[in-house]
């Protein structure tokens, strides 16, 4: 629970694009009749996502009336879960995790990092509009830390060089690809798996992706 | 050590091809039909006798929990809910099935939804796992297209509809009817129990909220037999287990052992044993942040099950196991989850809204010895207004990493607050 910030300049109006008025019809269209309400967060996470990642009034007022909700239980919702930004924030959209799983692995490393780079610290922002930071809680990828979760995806594994190099390829507009920064393979021992060997494949051909 | 004939996630690490193709190949959806032409009750019945303890931390036996549900379908449709709002600080293994093992965990939801005459499930995953949440969605519209769910899925005759709904930011959504409540569209705030959700669920239907790993095993456990499952591990502590091992380990990892393995030999054979030895462990949190943590001279000897752990205080929760060693300054780690705890409390019970922020600012200051020692039993009294006082376990789950810290470390919160007072004095002095 804490206190809310909104974005001092607000636009006007505010409506979902044709295209994504059509994905709204459609995950309404998951719930029961009558249950549209269960659509809330989706239909929030869409506006955020077609607006720069950040959630104008106006757009919790366009998804409360589609809803038809009252508009102060859309904001309660918007207010409640913390994926929801109320004002603006950077282009690359840092969150660090530093609950107690990476701070014992040194997230302390990656907000030091992040500070030297950018200068900015929890909740701050660079000038530019190319980063802002938020320290937040457990990530769920514990065996993969610190992690640092940069707009939808994680990087993780991290130490104060490799999180610098992280931030140099972002300012490049060159993320790297998600995962380990100290290129291991998931969430298996950096040694070698330990377990499932023998049914290991010859060729290291992982079709994962 | 477990035999990989035994492991059920084979795929854990994503050697493999997630898609369905290659989950047939490693036996999935292979008997689906004929188990789907036992009765739903066989099934429950089944999964009773297989001994499977609720994966999500509670430890609950899954067979019993979908026998609350309705015996007949009436006026109101019956709903599967799988909790895959992995949140539990050191937890991570239900991520690996989201996003290596999908077709367990649908196959499983088709099976359970079926056992419970669930017309749906609905699949609720943290808003965070985006990546996850898109290959979970590609492995359901590949069994939808394949015919193994929707309409007559496969070819059973049974109907079940599953659907992905992503959270947004809210360890609280991981208690089940917080959960319930953020899927209808609200705040995420826990209902009194009861009614339990089996009676009064979802849209005021009868529900049953189950953890990834739960659902995902069931399909194995009918394959192979619930007394294969039964055979691993010990009595009421049966069946394979996903641990995750994180901290002060040479190699963090994610495994699937034996419930019941050793915790050192786990951490040994596993995650490359504890940074400097095993001698140098002070400390593991061994089923999240949630249980209390235990000393090494319990760690020497304890084994990883729910009732192991039990005993001596603590609990197997999610089989996340945190490892802290001698350079840990543990008040400080018991401190960052009890801010963990007052930024997560959802603010609806009084002693856990102020109880866990009270708790946080005491804690802080324990870490820096700017206490009173007469503070230790206050702050002990308060974990034991707030544990039992409200709604949902989160108040619990608040009190219990101080109580342990208190229990197992308490020499050194009173010294660290000595040392600060002489040190102050010493200063004064000067």
């Amino acid at each position: 629970m804490s206190g809310h910030e909104f974005a001092e300049e607000q636009p006007a109006n505010w409506e979902f694009t044709p295209e994504n008025a059509a994905r709204v019809d459609e995950i309404i269209a998951r719930y029961p009749p009558g249950r549209q309400a269960s659509a809330v967060i989706p239909l929030l996470d869409l506006a955020q996502r077609q607006n720069d990642n950040w959630l104008p009034l106006k757009a919790v007022e366009t998804v409360a009336e589609r809803l038809d909700m009252p508009p102060i239980r859309v904001l309660e919702v918007a207010t409640f879960y913390t994926m929801f930004n109320l004002k603006p924030v950077g282009r690359y959209y840092l969150q660090a995790c530093t609950t107690t799983p990476c701070w014992l692995r040194g997230s302390d490393q990656v907000m030091r990092c992040i500070r030297d780079r950018l200068g900015i610290g929890n909740h701050g922002s660079t000038g530019d509009g190319m980063f802002s930071l938020l320290e937040v809680e457990c990530l769920g990828a514990c065996v993969n830390a610190p992690i640092l979760q940069v707009n939808d995806d994680y990087y993780e594994d991290l130490d104060y060089e490799s999180t610098g190099e992280l931030l140099d390829a972002l300012r490049r507009g060159e993320p790297p690809p998600p995962g380990s920064m100290a290129g291991r393979n998931l969430s298996e021992s950096s040694a070698g798996a330990t377990t499932l060997t023998s049914l290991r494949p010859a060729s290291p051909g992982r079709e994962g992706g | 050590m477990l035999d990989d004939r035994d492991r059920i996630f084979t795929n854990l690490y994503g050697w493999f091809d997630w898609g369905l193709d290659a989950a047939r190949g490693r036996g999935d959806w292979s008997t689906t039909r004929e188990i789907l032409s036992q009765s739903p009750e066989d099934i429950v019945e089944k999964v009773k006798a297989s001994g499977l303890r609720g994966r999500g931390g509670a430890g609950f036996p899954t067979g019993l929990k979908w026998s609350f549900m309705p015996r007949e379908v009436g006026e109101k449709p019956h709903y599967l809910i799988v909790n895959a709002d992995e949140s539990e600080p050191g937890t991570c293994k239900d991520r690996e099935i989201l996003r290596n093992d999908p077709h367990k965990l649908i196959e499983g939801c088709v099976i359970a939804g079926y056992a419970m005459r669930a017309s749906a499930a609905y699949i609720y995953i943290r808003g965070e796992f985006v990546s996850e949440a898109r290959r979970l969605q590609a492995a359901i519209d590949q069994a939808y297209e394949a015919g193994l769910v929707g309409r007559n899925a496969c070819a059973s005759g049974y109907d079940i509809d599953i659907i992905l709904h992503r959270g947004a930011g809210a360890y609280i959504c991981g208690e089940e009817t917080a959960l319930l409540e953020s899927l209808e569209g609200k705040k995420g705030q826990p209902r009194l129990k009861p009614p339990f959700p089996a009676a009064v669920g979802l849209y005021g239907c009868p529900s049953t909220v189950n953890n990834v790993e739960s659902i995902a095993v069931v399909p194995e456990i009918l394959r192979r037999g619930p007394e294969w499952f039964a055979g691993l591990g010990r009595e009421r502590n049966t069946g394979t287990k996903l641990f995750c091992i994180s901290g002060h380990v040479n190699n963090p990892c994610n495994v699937e052992e034996e419930m019941g393995i050793p915790l050192r030999e786990l951490i040994d054979r596993h995650a490359g044993g504890v940074i400097g030895g095993w001698d140098n462990l002070l400390a593991v949190i061994p089923g999240g942040s949630s249980v209390r943590c235990i000393p090494k001279s319990i760690c020497d000897n304890i084994l990883m099950d729910f009732d192991s752990l039990m005993a001596v205080r603590s609990g197997l929760g999610t089989a996340a196991v945190i490892v802290m060693n001698r350079e840990t300054d543990i008040i400080r780690a018991i401190a960052r989850l009890s801010y963990f705890y007052k930024h997560e409390s959802c603010g609806q019970c009084t002693p856990c809204r102020e109880g866990s922020g009270w708790m946080w600012r005491v804690m802080e200051r324990l870490v820096t010895g700017d206490a009173e020692p007469e503070e230790i039993d206050v702050l002990e009294q308060v974990t034991r207004q707030v544990e039992g006082h409200t709604i949902c376990a989160l108040g619990d789950a608040a009190a219990w990493p101080i109580q342990g810290l208190l229990a197992h470390f308490r020499d050194e919160v009173e010294d660290r607050i000595r040392r600060r007072k002489s040190a102050t004095s010493v200063e004064a002095a000067d």
